[in-house]
């Protein structure tokens, strides 16, 4: 095998490269939890002590709480409603000919590309219209649009990694279409639908321009940061929180994509 | 034929919820949008009959014209920093990654996940005045007073901007890269190319549909951005978001936010259409 060694050549200074990337792309943000435990109302060098205080301080706090708990009901209920529709529409894209299966593909995508600040207007606007009161029901509803196109594109590599025809089996095998969805297609793309649901849990989670422009008077946690950046003593309490959520996040959607990981590798790799 | 309309039939039945719901979170209210573009503000309420002085304001007043030129022109130098700093990653990933690719690809697009807001507040928590490289450096006494020019810039927003969006450059790229058949390398070898002629003749142009997914879902999205210029841009650093989410803010002119909103989308949209039929030109050219 002489062709092809050539390809397999360590090339050091794009490894180099490689490294000194994944450095720049984790450091700014790994400052955040390094700062959290600093014990100065300062975000600046020389550290001056390591202390739990920031942190033991949000215990006390009664609104964080609260924007925790209203972070994590959107959370929930967004994710369950993305992935249950996210399902189907994967199934019709993958199983089915589709006409028109590009221009519906391209349509459902679009929350991905267009800038966030016309979707957000764009709801406000048809929210206002309607009369209906801005609150934890409407941000939930802005989640739910952000987060289907995730929800779609993460299912759609499961269902194309499993073959057609044990569908068909069954079927031929007298199942009805119910329970061959029981008991063939949801076991196979259950960690499709694990995956998926973690990760728009966490989007919904980290969300903040919908939340922006939808939210009522009860604040999700990335507003009630939000609002506290203008006070410049609570900036310790910030770094504190922004590395629990870092942390949350980090770990949601690290299993996320673990759980999903050979769905991924089928499409990479058979191409 | 009875088959295949069925068929088409049972995918859309199971598409209908996600396309309802998504003619609901984005026709509707686009529309609407459009409609109130025509309308005037009148204290809290809108005078609704359609009028295009909106679209009048926004071309006459100067600053309008002037953000939205430099909400483009950040995003768009945004766009092609990213593009040229993600490019080798997603190569070396494609090419040089045998073992453990996915673990490199969920390595790359983590942090992506992770909140907007606080990546933002990370830059300006490292780029601040008091912030995490000035405080170093004059630490170890390389300055003695800290430079004013890191926060509050256009090259600070420029910089998150890149940051933010580095996954997004990367997938397709790497994607497109993946893709391209070895052998066609080994042909160009055997013939005589060497590395860089290789590259040039071969890699990157079928690798181009990638950069050119790449650009688009960088430049797209980022133009629209309010809380990077907030957060860390000053006032050289303002853009056209910032403008959209005051209407609907402390200005209260609704329908001027709309309008600011559809021409911003109409901008994004010509550009794009330029950029694919110059780009399909280019590749028509090439081969």
């Amino acid at each position: 095998m002489k062709s092809g060694t050539y390809i397999k050549q360590v090339n050091r200074p794009l490894q180099f490269y490689a490294v000194l990337f994944l450095i720049v792309l984790y450091v700014p943000v790994l400052f955040l939890p390094l700062f959290s435990f600093n014990d100065s109302i300062y975000v600046k060098f020389p550290l001056k002590g390591f202390t739990f205080q920031w942190y033991i301080e949000l215990l006390d706090r009664e609104p964080v709480w609260a924007a925790l708990m209203n972070s994590i009901k959107v959370g929930v209920t967004t994710s369950v409603i993305a992935t249950g529709f996210g399902v189907f529409a994967a199934k019709a894209i993958t199983r089915y000919s589709l006409p028109g299966r590009g221009p519906v593909v391209g349509f459902i995508m679009l929350p991905l590309v267009v800038p966030g600040i016309i979707f957000g207007v764009a709801l406000l606007v048809l929210l206002s219209q309607l009369g209906i009161r801005l609150s934890l029901y409407t941000v939930t509803a802005g989640h739910i649009i952000v987060c289907l196109p995730f929800a779609i594109a993460t299912m759609i590599p499961r269902f194309e990694g499993f073959d057609k025809s044990v569908e068909e089996a069954s079927a031929d095998l007298g199942e009805n279409a119910w329970w061959t969805f029981w008991r063939i297609t949801f076991p196979m793309v259950f960690p499709g639908i694990l995956a998926s649901l973690l990760l728009t849990f966490t989007v919904s989670f980290d969300e903040f321009i919908m939340a922006f422009f939808l939210s009522g008077s009860d604040a999700t946690l990335p507003m009630y940061i939000w609002g506290q950046l203008r006070f410049p003593q609570a900036f310790p309490s910030i770094l504190a929180m922004a590395s629990i959520i870092l942390a949350i996040s980090f770990i949601l959607v690290f299993l996320g994509q673990w759980i999903n990981r050979d769905a991924h590798s089928n499409t990479f790799e058979s191409k | 034929m009875m088959l295949q309309k069925s068929e088409t039939l049972r995918a859309y039945s199971l598409l209908s919820p996600t396309l309802i719901i998504m003619a609901i979170g984005i026709l509707v209210p686009f529309g609407i949008l459009i409609v109130m573009s025509f309308w005037t503000q009148v204290g809290f309420g809108f005078d609704m009959t359609p009028t295009v002085a909106n679209y009048e304001m926004a071309t006459e007043r100067p600053i309008y014209g002037a953000l939205l030129k430099r909400s483009l022109w950040m995003s768009g130098m945004a766009t092609v920093t990213t593009v040229l700093l993600c490019y080798p990653m997603a190569y070396f990933v494609a090419f040089h990654v045998h073992r453990n690719k996915m673990l490199w690809i969920v390595l790359m697009t983590l942090p992506f996940w992770t909140s907007y807001l606080l990546r933002v507040f990370a830059w300006k928590v490292v780029l601040g005045y008091d912030g995490v490289i000035n405080s170093a450096l004059m630490n170890i006494g390389l300055i003695e007073k800290p430079l004013e020019f890191l926060l509050y810039s256009q090259a600070a927003v420029i910089i998150t901007l890149a940051h933010a969006w580095a996954a997004f450059a990367i997938l397709p790229m790497y994607v497109s890269l993946e893709k391209i058949d070895r052998s066609l390398l080994e042909a160009a070898t055997d013939l005589g190319d060497g590395p860089v002629m290789r590259f040039l003749r071969i890699t990157l142009p079928l690798s181009l549909p990638g950069v050119m997914s790449a650009t688009l879902l960088i430049f797209i999205p980022t133009t629209g951005d309010y809380i990077t210029p907030a957060l860390l841009g000053g006032p050289d650093g303002v853009m056209i978001g910032n403008l959209i989410q005051k209407q609907f803010g402390a200005v209260n002119n609704w329908p001027m936010g709309a309008t600011l909103a559809i021409i911003l989308m109409l901008s994004i949209a010509m550009i794009t259409l330029v950029f694919l039929f110059a780009t399909n030109f280019v590749r028509k050219r090439i081969s």
